[in-house]
């Protein structure tokens, strides 16, 4: 385990290492960040001052090494736009968002795990028909118009809950559904196909003969190992989340990063656009280690791998 | 003497259905692949012959006749049977002209990025070691990196447009590519013909290209079906978000996000090209998740 854990903690660090290479040198990469900090209207002195008070006039590379080792002390430099550092702006904001991210992972694991289970007992029945028309449907639906759809139909047409906004936990009510209801379909196909191989195992066979009550045969042996699949996945798409976060964000105007995201990209604020990508990557690389480890400690098989 | 005469059963009924008559059956059999199959036929007539169904151009402005209402409403007339925009632009023309954009973008992003995403799988599964090793840390990495936010920050640097948008997310959406032609490649590898091709003295190229690439077609094309459905996904929302496709242009998207202003009087603005997308996107969905049960039927659970 300790040899696993290792190995998979050095991957990490190389993929963080990565991708703060990537996300600071992509301003380089796609153009001039002293021009478009300038504007459209700007004289070639102009940019040519910008570039001098920015340092954009120095080697990438020392600038990078200067980035990043104010990074590791938690050092983003200053949002262009707000004036106030990075971390603090991104701090003030980053509750919003995984307040969001988690009800919204909640609300996929209520509704997908049981409708998983359901299919599964009842293959091909008029339940795995619905909960499959319903996970083809989801991954057709665009989540920027289900918002939209469901912001007329609940806060104007029927008005019971507020459109956008975020300053009370009835906010996040539609939020959290179109943001739960696009990790749905995985999770509840993820759970259903577990359950159908689990329920065909032998250990089930012998818990049924044994006489147990098919609620614990259920419960306490399909399940829990029909799940252990889910666990990982689940951490996986609550990455891919805080990512959903800023569509969603910016149809509800729901003040968290993926709100800023969008506000700071529109703005060319470079310091914030820089950070967010580094801090929303590495939210991934440490959900996907979590769950690997996870996977190594419930399942001994993929230690030795 | 009496002739007692036999029936000679045919070549047909000997050997039965070729491979490729029950390949059809299945596909023709299969109602998700039959209904996706229609619609996208549908949809692929409408963007090609665009200029001849649509009433009206999708360009010209009229302010005399601005945000008409759709044929069932009172107020509503046949010119313009799904009304005009903000900008008195005839709905109906421009969602059929839209198809074109999110036809057009959906597949050109699914080949840019197949073409990465295979070669990097094929390599991967073919030469496996340190190639392998390098392979699946660029996928991990892609992976880290949360696609709407760096196509939204490289998009709103260079300038949008539909050449950039394309690109953009070409050079992203590799990653699905990748994985699941790293993973055929290597199951394909294996076989015996690979071996004895390569025991009859093939260069390496030559048994990628001529024994394992027409063996692993199968995934690839589903892969590409489902990556076109991502990337005319992905277009609405940068669209939607101001950071894809430019006015004028009629992008499904771009519409939802115009008529996101008007949505609580005149909600066919947001509601008609949303149902649009929503339909292409089940087709193609439809098609690639029946096409993965008709050329893999052991994969279906």
């Amino acid at each position: 385990m300790l040899v696993y854990t290792a190995k998979r903690l050095v991957l990490a660090l190389l993929v963080a290492f990565t991708i703060s290479v990537l996300s600071f040198s992509l301003l380089f990469l796609a153009g001039d960040p002293a021009a478009a900090i300038a504007g459209e209207t700007a004289t070639d002195q102009e940019i040519e001052r910008i570039r001098t008070m920015f340092g954009f006039d120095r080697p990438i590379w020392l600038q990078y090494l200067e980035w990043v080792s104010r990074a590791i002390q938690g050092d983003f430099g200053r949002s262009y736009y707000f004036g106030m550092p990075v971390t603090e702006l991104i701090l003030s904001r980053i509750p919003v968002t995984l307040t969001l991210a988690g009800s919204a992972m909640a609300f996929a694991l209520v509704v997908g795990i049981p409708m998983g289970v359901i299919a599964a007992l009842y293959p091909n029945s008029i339940i795995d028909r619905i909960a499959l028309t319903i996970a083809v449907c989801g991954q057709a639906l665009p989540s920027f118009w289900f918002a939209l759809m469901l912001i007329v139909l609940f806060g104007f047409m029927i008005p019971i809950l507020p459109p956008s906004g975020s300053d009370s936990w009835q906010h996040f009510i539609l939020p959290t559904i179109v943001l739960g209801y696009y990790a749905t379909p995985s999770l509840m196909r993820l759970t259903r196909t577990g359950m159908l191989e689990v329920l065909s195992a032998d250990y089930i066979r012998t818990a049924r003969a044994k006489g147990l009550f098919p609620r614990t045969v259920l419960f306490k042996h399909a399940l829990r190992n029909a799940v252990i699949p889910v666990v990982s996945v689940a951490a996986v798409e609550f990455g891919f989340m805080l990512g959903g976060s800023i569509v969603i964000e910016t149809v509800f105007a729901l003040h968290g990063t993926g709100y800023l995201a969008w506000e700071s990209i529109r703005r060319a604020d470079f310091p914030t656009v820089q950070a967010l990508i580094l801090v929303f990557s590495l939210f991934y690389v440490v959900l996907t280690f979590v769950s690997d480890l996870l996977n190594a400690w419930l399942d001994p098989r993929i230690r030795v791998a | 003497m009496a002739v007692t005469s036999t029936t000679i059963p045919t070549m047909d009924a000997i050997v039965g259905p070729s491979p490729g008559q029950r390949l059809r059956k299945r596909v023709f059999g299969h109602r998700g692949v039959m209904i996706g199959g229609i619609i996208l036929l549908v949809m692929v007539l409408m963007a090609l012959f665009a200029p001849l169904i649509a009433p009206h151009d999708p360009y010209t402005q009229s302010l005399a006749n601005r945000l008409v209402p759709p044929v069932w409403h009172e107020t509503g007339s046949w010119t313009h049977p799904l009304g005009t925009d903000q900008l008195g632009r005839d709905y109906l023309s421009r969602v059929i002209y839209g198809v074109r954009i999110s036809l057009f973008i959906g597949i050109s992003v699914a080949f840019v990025s197949a073409i990465i995403g295979s070669a990097m799988g094929l390599a991967a599964g073919y030469f496996g070691g340190r190639v392998d090793l390098v392979v699946t840390f660029l996928i991990t990495c892609r992976l880290s990196m949360p696609v709407i936010l760096v196509a939204l920050a490289v998009v709103a640097l260079i300038g949008s447009s539909l050449t950039v948008v394309v690109s953009v997310l070409g050079l992203l959406l590799w990653d699905r590519f990748a994985v699941v032609m790293r993973s055929a490649t290597m199951q394909v590898r294996a076989l015996d013909y690979v071996a004895s091709a390569r025991a009859a003295g093939c260069s390496n190229a030559r048994i990628v290209f001529s024994e394992i690439l027409p063996n692993v077609m199968n995934p690839l094309i589903v892969v590409a079906t489902l990556e076109i459905a991502n990337a005319v996904l992905l277009e609405a929302a940068l669209s939607f978000l101001g950071l894809g496709v430019q006015p004028p242009l009629p992008s499904w998207g771009l519409m939802i996000s115009e008529g996101k202003d008007y949505l609580l009087f005149d909600p066919w603005l947001i509601t008609i090209p949303g149902l649009m997308l929503f339909v292409l996107l089940l087709a193609i969905n439809l098609m690639g998740d029946g096409m993965r049960d008709v050329t893999a039927p052991e994969n279906r659970n």
